[in-house]
């Protein structure tokens, strides 16, 4: 046993390695460093539209890249695919399965994908005369939390069986499978250069990986219950992630630790969903108790709140050009704000 | 599983799990006051190009229908 005892006092000598390397480097916090910086501007965004449809929660949704298309998941079975300029429904996806978690639109706009409790990633041509299934990425043992396509041949997936994984969808087969955390992955993100990925996961941590060579490549720890929500910082040198333990926090990447947590005394519901304006000034963060907070990224104070909401915030997410935020909520409802 | 496999396993995560901290703990790291500068500068940099942040004008909100008048 003598081994066991070697490897369990090196693990814990890293450890202490490792934090004594981020106290070093620990010389100020973000929110003393712009203690300089001029206050966000108190936002006050108005409901723009409420999207109508879906006759039960939403889970997920997921803006295309023309900014104008979106895709919303619901546990009444349907993917719908909306014109978001017009509120008008431009397609209805039925879903084999209706215990959908999360849906993702490809980058080209031709492809969707959902999952959830069925275990698999089923992605979805939007292209074709009706809406043809072009594969079911079947290989997890956990159910699908979160999918991100990298083009229209891949695709990444997080799951509850504690991997995430990196599909090849004309093969169907997992090219790379990303182990480490241990517990349930709840949510990713795609670094802006897509060379590396975020996942944020039930063991309250979030890792940085490496997308090509599949190596977990930092830690970061800090929240004290799941990690729900998990974004890049647009600039890509930072991450953002929401907390069953009510709170945000802001990990920087080159100083390998958190720089900043957004939180109240009076906040005491979880955080599902988060979503960063186009200058990463602005933190849209969804919460059990109905609302959307909006926090000053640098200052980590509260700017603002989105309410409309009759349940809670499942998802939020702001398209690539900025110019508004859309909430979804188990009230079936998705809100455009601006 | 008899014991000894049990403990070869537990061995081989061990193993596993000092060799990811080996890793984690070769990272360089930069000083917070720098990464918080950094994060400042972009931020500032880009603002203006920050819709939800500077206010979307009604004549240029695609969300919101343009009001028009007609002159008869």
């Amino acid at each position: 046993m003598g081994e066991m005892d070697q490897m369990k006092k090196e693990a814990e000598g890293l450890k202490s390695q490792i934090e004594a390397a981020r106290k070093a480097a620990a010389d100020t916090t973000l929110a003393d460093a712009a203690s300089g910086v001029a206050p966000a501007p108190r936002v006050q965004l108005k409901t723009r539209k409420t999207l109508k449809g879906h006759l039960a929660k939403i889970y997920a949704m997921h803006w295309a890249t023309d900014c104008r298309l979106m895709v919303s998941a619901s546990q009444d079975g349907k993917l719908i695919i909306w014109d978001a300029f017009s509120g008008n429904k431009i397609n209805a996806v039925p879903l084999k399965s209706s215990w959908v978690m999360t849906c993702a639109y490809a980058p080209s706009g031709n492809l969707v994908a959902s999952g959830g409790l069925d275990n698999m990633c089923t992605v979805y041509n939007l292209k074709t005369p009706v809406v043809k299934t072009v594969k079911e990425l079947d290989a997890h043992t956990g159910y699908l939390s979160c999918a991100r396509f990298l083009s229209d041949t891949e695709i990444l997936t997080a799951s509850g069986d504690t991997t995430c994984a990196l599909w090849d969808i004309e093969t169907g087969k997992q090219k790379t499978v990303f182990l480490n955390h241990v517990g349930d992955c709840m949510c990713l993100a795609l670094s802006p250069d897509m060379n590396m990925f975020i996942s944020g996961a039930c063991d309250s941590l979030a890792k940085l990986w490496d997308i090509r060579d599949g190596t977990c490549k930092q830690t970061f720890q800090g929240h004290t219950s799941d990690i729900n929500a998990i974004s890049f910082f647009p600039s890509g040198n930072a991450v953002v992630t929401g907390s069953d333990d009510c709170t945000c926090k802001m990990y920087d990447l080159r100083s390998d630790q958190e720089v900043i947590s957004y939180q109240d005394a009076q906040l005491n519901s979880g955080v599902t969903s988060l979503a960063l304006s186009v200058s990463g000034r602005l933190i849209f963060a969804g919460y059990d108790d109905f609302n959307c907070n909006i926090w000053d990224s640098l200052k980590g104070e509260k700017v603002g709140v989105l309410s409309g909401h009759d349940n809670r915030v499942s998802c939020t997410g702001v398209p690539q050009d900025g110019m508004c935020v859309c909430t979804g909520s188990w009230d079936s409802f998705l809100k455009i704000w601006n | 599983m008899s014991n000894n496999s049990a403990n070869s396993n537990n061995l081989v995560i061990a193993q596993k799990a000092v060799k990811q901290l080996r890793l984690e703990a070769s990272v360089r790291r930069i000083k917070v006051s720098q990464a918080a500068a950094d994060l400042k500068t972009f931020c500032l940099q880009n603002a203006h190009k920050d819709p939800l942040l500077m206010g979307v004008p009604s004549s240029d909100n695609p969300f919101r229908p343009p009001k028009s008048c007609s002159l008869f």
